[in-house]
């Protein structure tokens, strides 16, 4: 079943087109990859999806329903999370409060309930509580809960933006470049944590730069250049690709 | 956590010891630390620049004297009354410009500020009494007994000041408090979080702006008369001052912000010229040598299992 639909998606920014006409769609319980060098409009493409840009045209569709231009906080709601390119974690709260955010939308109490400590307010937060240690946890940070989210390594930064993105309960997540900045065994560390986030049923979309990440880890893969999706398919099928590997892979080591 | 209890009941005593005068000075001290408490929520925890706080408590204290001198309403019944309308003023003035950021939105509550208090000044629909004020506002009884001297307030404000600081502690360290401080963070990792952004910015405003309208309840049934004066620019500026100096989004912060602000000019009455001139200084040097205020936020605890061997892969 395809979880998220792309259809002719279209975004300008002042006279530069940064994407244009781009459809595909992501299957339910896979890992898909978007790559394509700088500036081809991968990054652009998950802020349409996840409604940080408004669309210029086409549309996106999530489990048959219709979430162009929704705001970004019920598309969360419905199910889809996001890493950034460009860590954007709340740096100075403790590693388990940045969880914690994450639970937010999958949670109820009010500030009145908050005030008066109602029996379900303190349930709630004990829920979401274990919900975010399992998260820290599933992502290895297990043990640093009560450091400040900015004293931590660039590697654990990334993979705290995971951990936050899960806690939503997220049924597809977007994944902006998670091995940037990351070491090799981190990076393989990296692919075992999407691995088994799609054990957890998890459908998964990333960008990623590290080309033996993506070759590992992606089951499809689509390619874009200057904004316009010009190759789609499996790892081999793309690697082999002449229009890919002449506008991406083209320069030989 | 002792200190604390030291200080509670040193504070609950302190009336049999000090004289009218000074009992009055805890008085103002307790009523700005309520200020400063609500605006805390605005300014520390949201990271909402409003300058413009004492609007909110303007219209909770012409809502107590209007009602109470028209209609005989009794003061503290009011309460709920009060919090309605500033609320309500709170999010008519805010629904349009809380999206601004910064110093824009400084800019405009600082507006939102001078405007009510001239239209106040001007007699706004025959009802504010003009620059001269309302006179004759009752004082408030608990449970038919008259509350007049200034340590029967005392104990009024001080039960007021005990409630808001037990609640808004509650209110922190909960889903609400750590909503408004995502946003404060990073407005866009909290949207992408699913926190709902715009909400939350307008609730912990009107809030914030609620509690300082049940403040100004307090203060009208202090003084018996209200004149816009008691509202002006600088009030607001005081309150602003008592936040970031205590500590942006610690209630310990927030009350000794109060007491230095309230309480030390008092006491430093024969230097009077100088005050203006060492507060300034001190404001300075804070500001080079402690940027998050004397008492600055803490982070929350939270029930954890106790932590193993295992350190976490790095």
């Amino acid at each position: 079943m395809t979880l998220l639909r792309l259809e002719n998606l279209t975004k300008s920014f002042g006279g530069l087109t940064a994407v244009s006409d781009v459809s595909f769609g992501v299957d339910e319980g896979t890992i898909m990859g978007l790559i394509g060098p700088n500036g081809a409009g991968k990054t652009t493409v998950f802020n349409l999806i996840t409604g940080n840009h408004r669309t210029d045209g086409g549309s996106v569709h999530f489990d048959n329903e219709d979430i162009t231009n929704w705001p970004t906080y019920r598309i969360v709601a419905l199910g889809i999370a996001r890493t950034f390119q460009t860590i954007r974690l709340f740096q100075n709260l403790t590693v388990i409060e940045n969880v914690l955010a994450g639970c937010h939308c999958r949670m109820r109490s009010g500030p009145l309930a908050a005030m008066f400590h109602t029996p379900g307010e303190r349930k709630e937060e004990q829920g979401a509580l274990e919900r975010a240690l399992g998260d820290l946890a599933f992502v290895g940070l297990a043990g640093q809960e009560i450091q400040l989210a900015k004293n931590l390594s660039y590697g654990s930064q990334r993979l705290l933006e995971i951990a936050r993105a899960l806690a939503t309960e997220p049924r597809l997540v977007i994944l902006d470049e998670p091995a940037g900045g990351m070491n090799e065994q981190e990076t393989a560390a990296l692919i075992g944590t999407i691995r088994r986030i799609q054990k957890r049923g998890i459908t998964t979309l990333l960008i990623e730069h590290d080309m033996s990440l993506v070759m590992k880890a992606c089951e499809r893969i689509v390619v874009l250049e200057y904004g316009i999706k010009i190759a789609e398919g499996t790892p081999d099928a793309v690697k082999n690709d002449p229009k890919v590997i002449e506008a991406y892979l083209g320069m030989e080591d | 956590m002792y200190i604390y209890g030291v200080i509670f009941v040193v504070l609950a005593l302190a009336p049999a010891f000090l004289n009218p005068y000074w009992v009055d000075v805890l008085n103002n001290v307790g009523l700005y630390a309520i200020l400063g408490l609500s605006l805390n929520l605005i300014v520390g925890h949201a990271g909402l620049f409003n300058l413009g706080h004492a609007a909110f408590f303007a219209v909770g204290a012409y809502t107590a004297a209007i009602l109470n001198t028209h209609f005989a309403v009794p003061v503290l019944w009011l309460l709920p009354v009060c919090a309605f309308t500033a609320g309500l003023f709170a999010a008519l003035v805010a629904r349009p410009i809380i999206h601004l950021r910064g110093d824009y939105l400084c800019i405009v509550t600082i507006g939102v500020g001078e405007i009510l208090r001239i239209a106040l000044t001007n007699d706004v629909f025959g009802i504010t009494g003009g620059p001269n004020g309302i006179f004759g506002i009752s004082r408030p009884t608990v449970f038919g007994y008259l509350i007049r001297k200034p340590y029967e307030f005392y104990y009024l404000i001080g039960a007021f000041l005990v409630a808001t600081i037990f609640l808004f502690h509650r209110l922190e360290n909960s889903r609400f408090g750590r909503a408004v401080n995502y946003l404060r963070e990073d407005e866009i990792a909290a949207e992408g979080s699913g926190i709902n952004t715009s909400h939350y910015k307008l609730a912990v405003f009107v809030l914030g702006a609620a509690w300082a309208g049940m403040a100004g309840d307090l203060f009208a049934s202090k003084m018996t008369i209200i004149t816009p004066e008691s509202f002006s620019f600088w009030e607001s500026v005081v309150m602003f001052a008592i936040v970031i100096l205590g500590g942006s989004g610690s209630i310990p912060g927030v009350l000794l912000g109060a007491v230095l602000f309230v309480g030390l000019p008092e006491a430093f009455r024969d230097f009077a010229d100088a005050r203006m001139l060492i507060f300034g200084a001190a404001m300075v040097v804070m500001m080079i040598v402690r940027t998050e205020g004397i008492l600055p936020q803490r982070p929350r605890s939270y029930p954890l299992p106790q932590p193993g061997e295992s350190g976490g892969k790095p």
